[in-house]
């Protein structure tokens, strides 16, 4: 064989196979997670056991996916890694509407709606609502990361601070339906919603991967890929619709997770060694979901444990946060 | 061409570029010099599209760029901005495949390979090519963004002080490129530049601007003269020749 040839395959083979590779031993993994979820412990007979425990897999798969995707494409559209949805507080926004939405029409008669229209309608005012408040963030001039992070804080603050206000004004016994909605969490999860979900989640990924490549050139910055071709101001903003789309499901299905997103964002960016979109999403929502399911079946079904899972990957995700910082302070 | 007419950018009440009319005609160096805040950079910006204008119009070989479709300009006209912040980290391959990216729309074929690898070579890069940028000197980073602006094959390269944070060495060699991209490829090269006399060395046409107006424009000889240059920098420069090139040195 000659030289040349043998040398360009060596230098070039091993960073085009690394992604593959990653994304195959995720792939098992995940799929290990998955099958010990539904296996582990198993008491009782496997007919009620595998649907029973076959429906809350989906739907932390679907969790794991919408986190996740929207985290590294919110953080690739934004031309930073530490800002999340939830810290922008995309999660804040959705719960102030559930919470809107039961103080303006009123459980009673919210409850008369199809909870699927309910969702929907929820949906769809969560995407024109964020379309409002962020994309003047993140069209047009480039802003400083630390204002980004200040305005985010703030408006998170804001919308808790309305939710909890909107709240306390209302009727006791409505409010006993909103904390129903509200009170989603890894181990209540809200499976009622699972089907529109899946059909939500599907409609964005289509969405963004079709763009993938256009997300590519977006790691270049604002100014590099206007002047490659790539028409930032509407690729941001069909971003930020797919991600308020997927921050609705994944809020509607567990409620707000903080720093969930952020620890899987880094931990593909650093796992699979391509800057490459159609690399990056996978890789991360297989990790979301080897976390969620791997890390609920441990907790749940090993150790017998309740409530740990979002405060230990809340705490792991706060620390990844606060390196992050750090470091960016210490440039 | 490069056709600029009654072009003004303002921030607020500060007219940084106020009605500059300016045609550049195909091929050759045209340098834009001037003092700082002149708006040389925000003119270039704005024939980039990377601005929009507050009066006037840019066109580039007749299509207005305001108005044209991004995707349809990225095949005439590229830019090198000063300050290139990348979100993920890349090697120097990857950076100037993201060249082809109008042409190719992320889906290379084998001829978008062939031009990274002549693009890297052009540049003598091709040592470099697996390198990450954050692992590189300055100059050779510089030099691989040139490649990704130069591999995008547009007729027009705009670049914005390129020679910032160069070393004589480097910068000297960076010229003597953007001399070959102009001689050797054909291209339409238009660089801003700080130092008059590398901009009356390398150039074809120099166009120097200040408080945002055209105020002199023409072959380099035209341009180092006492007179014209005490007008453009507010300054008292002696132009001397050397080996029969004009060298404007201040007064100490």
């Amino acid at each position: 064989m000659p030289a040349p040839a043998a040398g360009a395959s060596a230098s070039t083979a091993p960073a085009d196979r690394r992604p593959a590779r990653v994304l195959a031993v995720l792939g098992l993994v995940a799929a290990l997670c998955v099958v010990g979820f539904l296996t582990v412990d198993a008491r009782g007979a496997w007919d009620f056991v595998l649907p029973f425990r076959g429906v809350k897999v989906v739907a932390l798969l679907l969790v794991a996916y919408a986190i996740a995707v929207s985290t590294v494409l919110f953080q690739t559209v934004t031309e930073n890694r530490i800002l999340t949805p939830s810290i922008m507080g995309f999660d804040a926004l959705y719960v102030a509407l559930q919470t809107g939405l039961v103080f303006a029409v009123g459980s009673a008669r919210l409850a008369a709606v199809d909870p699927h229209l309910r969702f929907a309608v929820e949906v769809l005012l969560m995407v024109g609502l964020a379309g409002l408040l962020f994309r003047w963030l993140f069209t047009g001039a480039r802003r400083s990361l630390h204002l980004l992070l200040l305005a985010g804080i703030v408006i998170g603050v804001l919308l808790r601070s309305v939710s909890s206000f909107l709240q306390r004004l209302i009727d006791p016994n409505e409010f006993a339906v909103l904390q129903d909605a509200l009170f989603a969490s890894f181990n209540a999860v809200d499976t009622e919603l699972l089907g529109l979900a899946a059909l939500l989640v599907a409609g964005a990924s289509v969405v963004a991967w079709r763009e993938r490549r256009a997300y590519d050139v977006l790691l270049l910055g604002h100014p590099t890929a206007t002047v490659l071709g790539v028409d930032h101001a509407r690729t941001v903003t069909r971003v930020l619709v797919v991600v308020a789309v997927l921050v609705s499901v994944s809020t509607a299905l567990v409620g707000p997770v903080t720093f969930f997103g952020l620890l899987v964002a880094h931990l593909a960016y650093q796992l699979v060694g391509s800057h490459q979109h159609r690399h990056v999403l996978p890789a991360a929502a297989l990790l979301a979901a080897i976390t969620l399911i791997g890390g609920q079946a441990v907790l749940e079904h090993v150790l017998g444990l309740d409530t740990a899972l979002s405060v230990v990957v809340e705490l792991l995700g706060g620390l990844v946060l606060l390196t992050l910082l750090l470091r960016e302070g210490r440039r | 061409m490069i056709q600029v007419s009654g072009a003004v950018k303002a921030y607020g009440d500060v007219r940084v570029v106020d009605g500059v009319d300016l045609a550049l005609a195909p091929g050759g160096i045209t340098s834009i010099i001037g003092p700082n805040g002149a708006g040389k950079s925000t003119l270039l910006s704005c024939v980039a599209r990377l601005l929009d204008l507050d009066g006037g119009t840019v066109t580039v070989d007749g299509l207005d760029v305001h108005r044209t479709a991004s995707d349809v300009l990225a095949r005439r006209l590229s830019m090198l901005r000063q300050d290139n912040h990348l979100t993920a980290r890349l090697t120097v391959r990857d950076l100037v495949a993201f060249g082809r990216y109008p042409w190719s729309k992320g889906r290379p074929t084998p001829d978008d390979d062939r031009l990274v690898a002549e693009a890297l070579a052009f540049l003598e890069l091709e040592p470099f090519a697996g390198r990450y940028l954050d692992e590189l000197s300055g100059g050779q980073r510089q030099r691989a963004f040139v490649a990704m602006v130069l591999c995008q094959g547009t007729d027009y390269v705009l670049l914005d002080e390129p020679l910032n944070n160069l070393d004589l060495r480097h910068a000297v060699a960076m010229m003597r490129l953007l001399r070959r991209a102009a001689d050797e490829l054909g291209r339409t090269v238009v660089v801003v530049l700080h130092d008059v006399n590398v901009a009356a060395a390398y150039s074809d046409h120099v166009v120097a601007m200040r408080d945002g107006v055209v105020v002199h424009q023409g072959a380099p000889s035209t341009l180092m003269r006492t007179e014209v240059l005490a007008e453009i920098y507010d300054l008292e420069l002696a132009v001397h020749h050397l080996d029969g090139r004009p060298v404007a040195v201040p007064a100490l």
